[in-house]
């Protein structure tokens, strides 16, 4: 923690209750996600006494952390969560983890029994700087209330330095009742955390190097470009624009190169597309910026890419090397080192043949014929991927963010709409988390109140954070919730299918809500469709209607998600949609395989 | 286009197995020793220790205290064994936590200037009980290693010894049959020899 060293304007005394409040204007937080309790009494009532933030009431508090997940990945700015303590906390413990995989800027301030009963098992006591500390980037428990702001300020400068990440701030109660010097954020030094943002440029220099001597190059992009902000999404196309270089991305990164782009592969991994895949698997030089081989990214390890030298720009100089060999690998922010390397690129004369492009090109457009995202139309159900290809051409033209929940719903999400902007499609990629999408969904709708905020949910997921629905209801947040309603746990059921002799062990979901009804019961709107003729006229009534909408998309219950890379293959040993009869799902993942995944 | 299978030449591995992909390590395993300069505030071993074992890293031994008192800074020693691969990612995950000001692999600097490892020693203290022949054997053995007596009656000793790791083993053990009641170590103190700090 550093000591306020500097002039001290706007310093003057006050509660640690304001100093909380104080902190988040000075920080520049205008929305607050939290439920109340007995360890945050104080700070409440100093809520309620301004009117400056705004305070959005949440059901449940794992709801309040991904509501602020997604009003962060749809803004740029950290989301901010208020809990109380024990409960309150703990419940906070998924949201926390979630960001922490996926590096969402998060700052959650906890309440805490008072400092003299701390370790008495006192009433709604738990070790909360305990059992966050692997879950977040850092934590603090202010334990002096003239250390509050200072806390306060780096929490703020932690969460969003660096590979952003989640925070927690633990104040027991006595303190924030307690008075005390605040100091402003500029009173304070942030000297001690200051991740090195520029890229070695002896580094960067070969890497442009190497990338001019490529003859089957690739870029594989990941929300580290998103996260580094527009600059890095504006110079990323500059780069592809320059190089001619094909672009895949993770789940994570949709949006920064836009999918309507030339160079654009679609995304990569478990269930990427044959282009991507086949390209990364094929490439000799892969340009890596803001991803991290992620284990669903890479599939059989020892098979990834046999003959690519490979450049890893991290701002997390422990992403590196950590998975997967960096040849030429790039500590540094991506904004900056891909300034340097475009810089660096222009003002190079050596640039790849173009002979060997166009024949690379010539292999990808193969690929690409292929056609690995087709599927069987059908006249009398829906099929899931047309309901998201008619999502994806009727919300063109509006204002479009995107969640999902996790499971299928999430991969057709990902790969049938298209992504042109960075920060509107929000997904749990790391961790995976079901009850993400509708809290999120709201999280999102407050920062843009006038945007079209559709949240893709599955029947399962969406009720893991159904109750949020009554706080998009009291916020007025229009958010509308599309459900590809299969009656399964669908990616739970196709994994069985593949490596369980389709036993489908607790995976159908019975005594299902009737969501319309639910929907109605929040004071929400419902509508439910099964027919395929009439899913245009459901989708545009979702998007009309005012007020949150649940929208139950009643699809063919047995679809599977392909393509996809069965456990333990390599990239080029993709399952696609026309070839995965039965038989062959059956037999995709051998016997020795089935004991691990 | 691509090879079929990359690794032709090594041991034959299981099939794959999995989309968690698990492969038979075969890289050699050595031992390193890191210095980790850290705010000494709360919590501050629990997040270092917590790293190691949330991401199954080992620790076979670990020293800490205060080495710069105005600073408030505390010096961990931690001696590690894992692949050079390993070892890499542990220096890396202590660098980016946010108490943590400098991590030194003193094993790869020791290296560098063409050491075989660098400077560590060990405190102990060893408590024996014993009379006539034994009581002697213990006290000329003691004068031998360098121990030093650091209280005493007439029916034990408990002994003072620094040095490497080695050498306390070889006294304790020295030690085991002539009375030994129990041992206290320190773990061990490292830095590299040369005018150069960490």
């Amino acid at each position: 923690m550093t000591k306020a060293s500097k002039t001290e304007t706007g310093s003057r005394e006050m509660t640690g209750a304001e100093m909380v409040v104080q902190a988040l204007i000075d920080n520049g937080v205008t929305d607050l996600f939290g439920y109340p309790g007995g360890a945050v009494l104080p700070i409440y009532d100093e809520l309620h006494q301004q009117d400056q933030i705004r305070h959005i009431l949440v059901r449940h508090e794992q709801g309040a952390g991904h509501a602020a997940e997604g009003y962060a990945r749809s803004t740029g700015k950290p989301g901010v969560v208020l809990v109380t303590s024990g409960p309150g906390a703990t419940n906070t413990v998924t949201p926390l983890q979630d960001a922490l995989m996926d590096s969402i800027p998060l700052v959650c301030i906890s309440g805490q029994v008072p400092t003299p009963l701390i370790g008495s098992d006192a009433f709604q006591e738990c070790d909360t700087v305990g059992i966050t500390r692997p879950c977040t980037k850092h934590n603090w428990l202010v334990s002096d209330v003239n250390d509050l702001a200072a806390v306060l300020h780096e929490a703020f400068h932690v969460a969003t330095h660096g590979r952003p990440g989640p925070v927690v701030v633990d104040v027991p109660k006595d303190v924030q009742f307690a008075t005390g010097i605040y100091h402003p954020p500029s009173a304070f030094d942030q000297a001690h955390y200051q991740p090195k943002l520029s890229g070695d440029l002896e580094k960067i220099t070969e890497a442009v190097a190497l990338m001019a001597t490529a003859k089957r190059p690739v870029i594989y992009s990941g929300g580290g470009v998103i996260n580094s902000g527009d600059d890095a999404t504006r110079l990323l196309r500059e780069l592809v624009k320059l190089t001619n270089f094909p672009i895949t991305s993770t789940l994570m990164g949709l949006g920064c190169y836009p999918a309507s782009g030339d160079n654009w592969l679609g995304m990569l991994g478990m269930h990427g597309t044959y282009e991507a895949n086949m390209t990364m698997h094929g490439c000799d030089v892969m340009v890596c910026i803001g991803a991290r081989f992620d284990d669903r990214i890479t599939g059989r390890l020892d098979a990834f890419a046999p003959d690519a030298k490979i450049i890893h720009i991290d701002v997390d100089a422990s992403s590196i090397n950590k998975v997967v060999h960096a040849d030429v690998p790039i500590i540094g922010d991506v904004e900056h080192v891909l300034e340097d390397m475009v810089r660096l690129w222009r003002a190079q004369s050596a640039k790849p043949s173009e002979k060997d492009m166009k024949a690379w090109w010539a292999q990808i457009n193969t690929w690409r014929d292929r056609k690995s995202l087709s599927y069987k139309p059908n006249d009398d159900v829906i099929m899931p991927q047309l309901a998201i290809e008619r999502l994806n051409a009727l919300t063109k033209g509006h204002d479009t963010y995107i969640t999902t929940e996790v499971g299928q719903h999430q991969m057709w999400a990902a790969q049938y709409f298209d992504f042109d902007e960075p920060n509107r499609w929000m997904t749990s990629g790391g961790l995976g988390t079901m009850g993400y999408g509708l809290p999120a969904a709201m999280g999102v709708q407050i920062a843009h109140p006038d945007s079209l905020v559709v949240c893709v949910a599955g029947d399962a997921s969406v009720q893991m954070n159904i109750q949020e629905m009554s706080s998009a209801m009291q916020h007025g947040a229009p958010i509308k919730i599309m459900i590809l309603n299969n009656e399964y746990m669908g990616m739970v059921r196709q994994w069985q299918q593949l490596l369980h002799g389709n036993r489908l062990s607790n995976s159908y979901t019975e005594a299902m809500p009737d969501f319309v009804k639910l929907a109605e019961a929040y004071g929400a709107t419902g509508i439910r469709c099964s027919k395929p003729d009439q899913l245009d006229a459901a989708i545009k009534e979702m998007i009309e209607t005012p007020g949150p909408v649940i929208f139950d998309c009643c699809i063919v219950a047995l679809a599977n998600c392909f393509p996809m890379i069965p456990s333990g293959k390599a990239h080029n040993e993709m399952l696609l949609p026309d070839e995965a009869t039965d038989e062959v799902v059956g037999k995709a993942i051998d016997e020795k395989g089935k004991a691990l995944v | 286009m691509a090879k079929e299978i990359q690794n032709q030449n090594k041991p034959v591995m299981a099939p794959p197995a999995s989309a968690y992909f698990i492969a038979e390590n075969t890289e050699i395993i050595v031992q390193h020793t890191l210095s980790v300069l850290v705010d000494n505030e709360s919590g501050v071993l629990a997040r270092v220790i917590g790293l190691f074992s949330g991401r199954g890293y080992n620790i076979e031994s670990l020293t800490v205290s205060e080495t710069e008192h105005e600073r408030h800074l505390s010096r961990i020693t931690i001696i590690s064994k894992g692949t050079p691969k390993v070892l890499e990612q542990i220096k890396r995950q202590l660098e980016r936590m946010v108490p943590v000001h400098r991590v030194v692999d003193l094993t790869l600097v020791a290296h560098s200037k063409g050491h075989e490892k660098p400077l560590e020693r060990e405190l102990a203290l060893v408590k024996v009980a014993g009379e006539g022949n034994d009581r002697v054997e213990a006290l000329r053995l003691a004068e031998a290693f360098g121990a030093t007596v650091t209280d005493a009656t007439t029916t034990h000793f408990i002994f003072e010894i620094t040095g490497r790791q080695q050498k306390v083993e070889q006294f304790i053990s020295i030690l085991t049959p002539l009375g030994l009641v129990e041992v206290c170590r320190t773990g061990i103190a490292a830095m590299n020899r040369g005018v150069d700090g960490m």
